[in-house]
């Protein structure tokens, strides 16, 4: 993991509960380079002992050190330090900086913390109760199909971020074939048992995009029947994948993002795998062709391995009303451990765009809809070979 | 052309349930128009003496559905308003039968007496967004052009079907005649009294577990804008009149500072009907049907053949919490102070602790 992405990740971390004072002490030891001035007026209550000194400053790439050990570590020094730091100590340190940076002022000097202004946790904490409050009094606004940004950045990406940045290392690549502004459409190929792929891919653009969009994903009418993650999927910009909604979206500027194998993708055999099911009538095309939309197709390699499919018990799953029944190496067997995802190694790349603008007038030709749909299907296909190629061992780092 | 009405607007209009709140004020809201010149309000027989005051320029026939036929041409009427539906069974009088007696059957009746109107070249239909009904596979977003998936649970959403089904008839038979039919979101408003108005009025407010619909509501008096407009204006076809923008069911509630208390869907629905029998509560299906499944409606039509924009549905209900705002149980102070306590409190812990180190 690099500095830089670390740094921009650690922006997200908004507070939802108040932790407790210790642990916010030893936590806001973590060096924030993001925000310069905290950092500034949070050294000064570090005394110049061992911790300040392997501590990375707020500009040093030196950040991609195990946080894991540095937060440990902080935790452990954080209450005797402070008994050796004392107002003096911080005074001392604290002038020493504000010569340097010319923004500690006598904030960090004073002891009364209850108005330190630019004391980092205290913002932090003064954010996060911001947010709950604005949640509690329903000062947010969602648009016509229920997308909730606030919701989505605050909290839903965040913990998608873990999953993909941290369990599944995923590496992206072709962002810039995503447009800047303007609709796109996003296809790609589904898998997994579990349709975590388009949560990965949405979570993964929107951090790695210079402007940082959302993709709105379509999703089957299977996900808007069930309570609760019918909400989850609205709140986080999905809609039911029906030409109205595509269009719609897209004849708003959006970027959509549709798997158009659907459950063929995500049911199928872990013999199966990275082999593209059927593109179905090709709905996604028509949407694109009415709307003058490009089609940007992205192959994403890891996720047929998080939940190897072994078998398909068919009555069970005609039972539950369900398009399949997965058997995994740990599911059903291991209950609700079975639903840890396998940490596999994920690629994703977005191939170059293709346009349809002067097809316009041939959303309802047939020929023109398969010959199109083909072309993504071979590009995402080729594009997962050649991924395939770059990672020999699925588990790899 | 009626001497005295101007060119559009019509001479004698003929306003449908002027016993209820929505007649009552179109009623009125056209009488106070100069370019109309007759303004005759139709009533079924029972009283309804709620409305008086805001009915001394309209002339009131109480008058069966039945015997509108005669009515309609000896009166030369030149514009009918259709705003006697009821949508939601009252168990005082009659139930769900009365209910779709008077929605289906009476419009079906004063129909067929406007067919046999020689002169009548208006007609404008109450409708509801009830029409789309509801489903899993729905769109999100409804046009005037999208049709329902499957037959609606809820009897209003039937009868609703109905209706317009009645009305495609008559544009057939009667294609001199202007007919017009609104689609009607939700109205709210301060004074607006209505089953949704009634529902978040409570302090504690039913939900429906896992589901946070989106929903949509139009201001009593943009309905009333519109409506008049309908009259005095030519606007053929059907429109969707509903407030821009959305609320989810989730932060209505919590902008009106009361609380939700999820229900499980099942329970809900045998809670509804449970309700209906025993005669109290006017929570049907429909209700149901709209926390689970939302409904939101494209008001662009509306927006380009009237030139006019409801006020938003957040504005139309920052309006209703105006009026309403006696039963709040938590209120927008009351939680700026409690962040302000925990905020305070927590730096008061953390100064402390570091004192004390």
């Amino acid at each position: 993991m690099s500095g830089p992405e670390e740094r921009r990740d650690r922006r997200y971390d908004v507070p939802l509960t108040v932790a407790d004072p210790g642990a916010a002490r030893a936590n806001g030891h973590r060096p924030a380079p993001d925000e310069p001035d905290t950092a500034a007026t949070d050294e000064p209550v570090l005394p110049a002992t061992a911790a300040t000194a392997d501590r990375p400053g707020p500009d040093e790439p030196a950040a991609d050190k195990s946080r894991a050990a540095d937060a440990d570590r902080s935790g452990r020094d954080e209450p005797a330090a402070d008994e050796s730091a004392g107002p003096t100590a911080g005074g001392r340190t604290g002038g020493g900086q504000g010569g340097g940076d010319g923004r500690d002022g006598g904030a960090g000097q004073g002891p009364a913390v209850p108005d330190r202004p630019g004391d980092h946790w205290d913002r932090k904490v003064a954010k996060g109760l911001a947010f709950l409050r604005r949640r509690l009094a329903g000062d947010y606004e969602v648009d016509e199909f229920g997308f909730d940004p606030e919701l989505t950045s605050a909290v839903f990406h965040p913990l998608l971020r873990v999953l993909y940045r941290d369990w599944f290392r995923t590496e992206v690549t072709g962002i810039e074939n995503v447009p800047t502004d303007g609709a796109g459409l996003v296809v790609g190929n589904h898998s997994g048992t579990v349709a975590l792929d388009a949560l990965i891919l949405s979570a993964a653009l929107h951090d790695q995009h210079p402007a940082h969009r959302y993709l709105r994903l379509l999703g089957a009418d299977l996900v808007f029947r069930m309570p609760v993650v019918s909400e989850l999927a609205r709140k986080s910009g999905g809609t039911v994948a029906c030409n109205p909604d595509a269009e719609r979206l897209l004849g708003n500027g959006e970027l959509v993002g549709v798997f158009p194998e659907g459950f063929k993708g995500i049911g199928k055999l872990y013999s199966e795998r990275y082999k593209l099911q059927r593109f179905g009538r090709g709905g996604f095309v028509s949407a694109a062709l009415r709307t003058g939309t490009p089609i940007v197709p992205v192959a994403i390699v890891g996720g047929e391995e998080i939940y190897p499919m072994l078998a398909d018990i068919k009555p069970l799953a005609r039972l539950l009303k369900l398009p399949y029944f997965p058997v995994t190496p740990t599911f059903p067997w291991l209950g609700p451990l079975g639903m840890v995802p396998l940490p596999s190694k994920w690629l994703i790349e977005f191939c170059p765009p293709i346009p349809t603008a002067h097809l316009t007038d041939s959303a309802d030709d047939p020929l023109v809809v398969f010959n199109l749909a083909d072309q993504v299907r071979e590009t995402i296909q080729q594009t997962l070979h050649k991924l395939l190629e770059r990672r020999p061992d699925p588990f790899g780092p | 052309m009626t001497p005295g009405g101007t060119p559009g607007a019509p001479g004698v209009v003929v306003v449908t349930g002027v016993g209820r709140y929505l007649g009552a004020h179109v009623a009125a809201r056209l009488a106070a128009d100069p370019r109309i010149e007759r303004v005759i309000g139709v009533d079924p027989p029972e009283p309804g003496a709620e409305f008086t005051d805001l009915l001394d320029r309209v002339e009131r026939i109480r008058v069966d559905a039945g015997s509108l036929g005669g009515l309609l041409a000896d009166l030369e009427v030149d514009a009918v308003v259709h705003l006697a539906l009821v949508s939601a069974p009252d168990q005082q009088h009659g139930g769900r039968s009365a209910m779709k007696e008077q929605n289906v059957i009476g419009t079906m009746q004063l129909l067929a007496a406007c067919q046999r109107a020689p002169r009548l070249r208006k007609l404008v239909v109450r409708s509801s967004t009830a029409a789309y009904g509801a489903s899993f596979r729905d769109p999100a977003v409804f046009t005037e052009e999208t049709e329902p998936r499957e037959v609606p649970r809820g009897g209003f959403a039937r009868d609703i079907l109905d209706i317009e089904a009645y009305v495609r008839g008559f544009r057939r038979r009667r294609p001199d005649v202007t007919a017009t039919v609104l689609r009607f979101a939700p109205f709210i408003g301060s004074t607006a009294d209505t089953t949704l108005t009634r529902y978040f009025s409570q302090p504690v407010v039913p939900t429906v577990f896992g589901r946070d619909p989106r929903l949509q509501f139009l201001h009593f008096d943009d309905a009333l804008e519109v409506l008049h407009r309908s009259i005095v204006e030519d606007h053929p076809g059907t429109y969707n009149v509903a407030g821009p923008g959305v609320l989810s069911l989730s932060q209505a509630i919590r902008r009106a500072g009361r609380v939700a208390v999820p229900v499980l869907e099942p329970g809900l629905s045998g809670a509804a009907a449970l309700a209906r029998n025993l005669g109290f509560g006017r929570y049907g299906l429909d209700q149901v049907d709209l926390f689970v499944h939302g409904r939101v409606v494209d008001t662009s039509r509306l927006e380009r053949e009237y030139g006019f924009t409801p006020r938003s549905t957040a504005a139309a209900f920052d309006d209703f919490i105006r009026a309403h705002h006696g039963g709040v149980v938590v209120s927008r102070d009351q939680l700026a102070a409690a962040e302000r306590l925990v905020l305070d409190g927590i730096r008061q812990v953390r100064a402390a602790v570091r004192e004390r180190s």
